[in-house]
């Protein structure tokens, strides 16, 4: 069957067959959660509890601030032990709540079932979007509210449905779509009516394809169709998905609403069903924990704020030979110095395995090949020279800012250059520039 | 709870396993199917320019490391190793091992440490070296004699572009065949004489992505068409676009020393532009330049452009708009 795809990428070592046939397992709650204030892109939230507090399930612990911001809620029932500054997996400490668990699960009671959610109006399905907290949940933790409010000027005419999970290791998003079919596809719908959209479009990798024959037949009762894309990182990267289905380019600098479409994780729509359908916020994701220093790799469900080390014992410990813990995929994750950070909702995955010593860095030897696979068509090695000497208004007109970041130019670099460091340095010292300017 | 450290690192975190050395390596086994042609065709000789070139290189290139402080490890990289190889076989058989010498220490020298060494020379340091050996000593490097499969009086013998150009060899019906231009049974320098191993060693640069193929097509087929129009318009008077594609040093230069990635542009427009400039000047140099061969000035010629190309041909980013910017 032919495939869709975007052009250039890389094909990194896929290694899903570690976890793919495992079904998502709850992972019963921990002693004591840890939970962030601020999970998401935008302010963090401010909190509603204070030391000594009882807390329900699900109950709202902290407001989002402004528009680009998203409510936490607990994920246990318990009495409230601090409300201070905590570890986070994204390297600087912010402030969390840590709850006790009693181990009732006791839930909010005036969380009430709709009969029928497809009814509501989109402002509706948005509030309680809102409400629940629901975030993008592929990586980035964009405020889904935000996403399903597209100016008026925009108008969007397609809701597509992020199934790629092009990131190696990563198998959570298959099995959600294995598992949860049903779920996905309500929460799309409602997607669709929030944001007025005439269709649905599913994209999944060619190395998914029991979930893309089972999204074939389920999306019949919807508007829409399941797109079977080539297995190609960074596949699931927007611009690219988006370019790869429907040969529409997002302007420099755009979102996908300048081209009519909001692209929403699989996660993300689940989390959508469920947020409307049921009044449940989002306090529990599915992660894969995985790598060849996992004693027993497995796919779960687990509570926001659970200990990442707590979820590693779960899974069978951490082997003596595992030297690097990472949250994410392989090629866009973060590292983390210590386990005791907790499960955020942008965590997609829990990996460690043994990393080999950095190899020997050569000066660029002109090759190319970061220009042949940048998703972007960027010029990395370029950049990076601009970086270094300092020339700043040179590495923005060659398209600094345009960089995802997704690795590609750095994994296949000969030279072993550390290609996404210096972007990230430029794309900070341009805008850092760009703020004094403005000032 | 545990005290373990960990790695902390910018993504990604995991990386090809393809390196400089590899690819060194990759280009280096390429050139052998042509080394040993040569070692069949010209013998004791062949020999003793290889050992010569690749001491001389070798041991250059550890001085200036070790003058400048830089890890002597890098000899490893087997960057010195293909500049070695290719200056031997773009020499004449004749020449002396002195003067061989001399080459390969101003193409390590000159050509690529005095730049700052792997990846910052302008210049193909091979060719550089070649080019001042065919400046200094112009007789030496223009002094023939046959292979020794072919039994000819060695003071005559030239090379079949030398016999296109100065002794009207199409007139005179004594053009080299294209069967022996193939399989390199011919005059010429070391390791340019034999197509079928030249190509063979393209097959393995192709075959692991080494090269960038738009360069030896572009060569190729800009000197097809150059000298196939003069070829259809008098075929008395010149010969074919295929024995110039087989004849001299073109394969050699359009697959091992135009690809040279630090010295040739790295985007996918200034390529094309740099490979078409290459094949169209060595068809003016061969049909109405003063030598009968000209790949290494054009070589050298479009490597001076590469900076300029790269800066004027940035591929268009996803989403732009060209037109407004």
């Amino acid at each position: 069957m032919k495939t869709k795809t975007f052009p250039h990428g890389i094909h990194p070592p896929e290694l899903k067959n570690l976890t793919e046939e495992i079904s998502l397992q709850p992972m019963p709650a921990p002693e004591k959660v840890m939970i962030p204030l601020l999970q998401h892109f935008g302010a963090p939230a401010k909190p509603l509890v204070q030391k000594g507090d009882e807390v329900s399930l699900g109950q709202k612990i902290g407001e989002g601030q402004g528009l680009f911001s998203a409510s936490v809620h607990s994920s246990v029932s318990g009495k409230v032990l601090s409300v201070d500054s905590f570890h986070h997996p994204g390297g600087t400490p912010v402030p969390a709540v840590t709850i006790a668990n009693d181990g009732q699960d006791k839930a909010d009671t005036d969380k009430k079932e709709i009969k029928n959610p497809f009814s509501l109006s989109p402002e509706d399905i948005r509030d309680k979007i809102k409400e629940a907290g629901v975030v993008g949940l592929g990586g980035a933790a964009f405020p889904t509210a935000v996403k399903l409010s597209p100016p008026k000027d925009s108008p969007i005419d397609t809701i597509i449905i992020n199934g790629c999970e092009c990131e190696p290791l990563l198998t959570s998003d298959y099995r959600l779509m294995l598992e949860f079919p049903d779920e996905i596809l309500k929460g799309a719908e409602l997607a669709r009516i929030a944001t007025g959209a005439d269709r649905i479009i599913v994209g999944i990798e060619d190395n998914k394809k029991k979930a893309f024959e089972l999204f074939q037949e389920k999306i019949q009762d919807y508007e829409g169709e399941a797109v079977l894309l080539k297995t190609k990182y960074p596949e699931g990267a927007e611009k690219n998905l988006i370019y790869a289905i429907l040969r529409r380019e997002v302007p420099r600098g755009g979102l996908p609403f300048n081209v009519g479409i909001v692209v929403q994780n699989v996660g993300t729509a689940k989390a959508i069903w469920d947020a409307v359908s049921t009044g449940k916020p989002l306090f529990e994701r599915a992660i894969t924990v995985s790598g060849q220093s996992i004693t027993e790799p497995k796919n779960l469900l687990v509570r926001i704020g659970t200990p990442f080390q707590a979820v590693i014992d779960f899974c069978g410990g951490l082997k003596e030979d595992g030297n690097i813990l990472v949250m994410g995929g392989p090629m866009m994750g973060l590292t983390q110095w210590t386990p005791e950070v907790p499960v955020v909702k942008g965590t997609s995955g829990i990996l460690a395995w043994n990393a080999p010593a950095p190899g020997t860095e050569y000066s660029c030897i002109n090759c190319g090949r970061c220009i042949e696979h940048c998703p972007m068509a960027l010029v990395p090695t370029q950049l990076a020279k601009y970086v270094q000497f300092d020339k700043l208004p040179e590495a923005e007109s060659w398209g600094i800012l345009d960089c995802v970041e997704c690795g590609s130019c750095q994994y296949i670099c000969p030279s072993k250059i550390l290609l996404v460091h210096w972007m990230r340095l430029g794309k900070n010292k341009v805008m850092s520039s760009k703020q004094k300017k403005s000032a | 709870m545990t005290d373990k450290l960990f790695i902390l690192q910018s993504s990604p975190h995991f990386r090809d396993k393809d390196s400089v050395p590899k690819i060194m390596y990759v280009v280096i086994i390429a050139l052998l199917p042509a080394v040993f042609a040569s070692l069949y065709f010209f013998r004791l000789k062949a020999v003793g320019l290889y050992v010569s070139c690749l001491v001389a290189c070798l041991v250059t290139e550890a001085i200036f490391l070790w003058v400048r402080k830089k890890p002597l490890q890098s000899l490893g990289d087997g960057s010195a190793v293909i500049t070695a190889l290719l200056i031997a076989m773009t020499l004449p058989p004749t020449i002396s091992l002195e003067l061989a010498v001399i080459g390969s220490v101003v193409a390590i020298a000159i050509g690529k440490q005095v730049f700052g060494g792997l990846g910052y020379n302008i210049f193909n340091p091979a060719l550089v070296g070649r080019a001042f050996l065919q400046t200094a000593f112009p007789v030496a490097m223009t002094t023939w004699f046959p292979p020794a499969t072919l039994s000819f009086d060695t003071a005559t013998f030239a090379t079949p572009l030398g016999n296109l150009k100065f002794e009207e060899a199409i007139a005179q019906g004594t053009l080299t065949p294209l069967k022996d231009l193939f399989w390199g049974n011919t005059g010429g320098c070391l390791g340019e004489t034999s197509a079928i191993a030249l190509l063979i060693g393209a097959i393995i640069l192709f075959s692991k992505k080494t090269i960038d193929w738009r360069i030896p097509l572009g060569i190729i087929l800009a000197l097809s068409v150059f000298t196939g129009i003069f070829w259809l318009a008098n075929p008395d008077k010149y010969a074919s676009p295929v024995f110039h594609a087989l004849a001299g040093g073109l394969l050699i230069g359009a697959f091992f020393m135009a690809t040279d990635m630090v010295t040739s542009p790295i985007t996918p427009k200034g390529t094309w532009i740099y490979a078409l400039g290459i094949g169209f000047m060595v068809g003016l140099i061969r049909l109405f330049g003063g030598f009968p061969e000209g790949v290494m000035y054009s070589i050298l010629f479009m490597n001076t452009f590469v900076p300029l190309l790269n800066r004027y041909s940035r591929p268009k980013i996803l989403g732009e708009r060209r037109k407004e910017s």
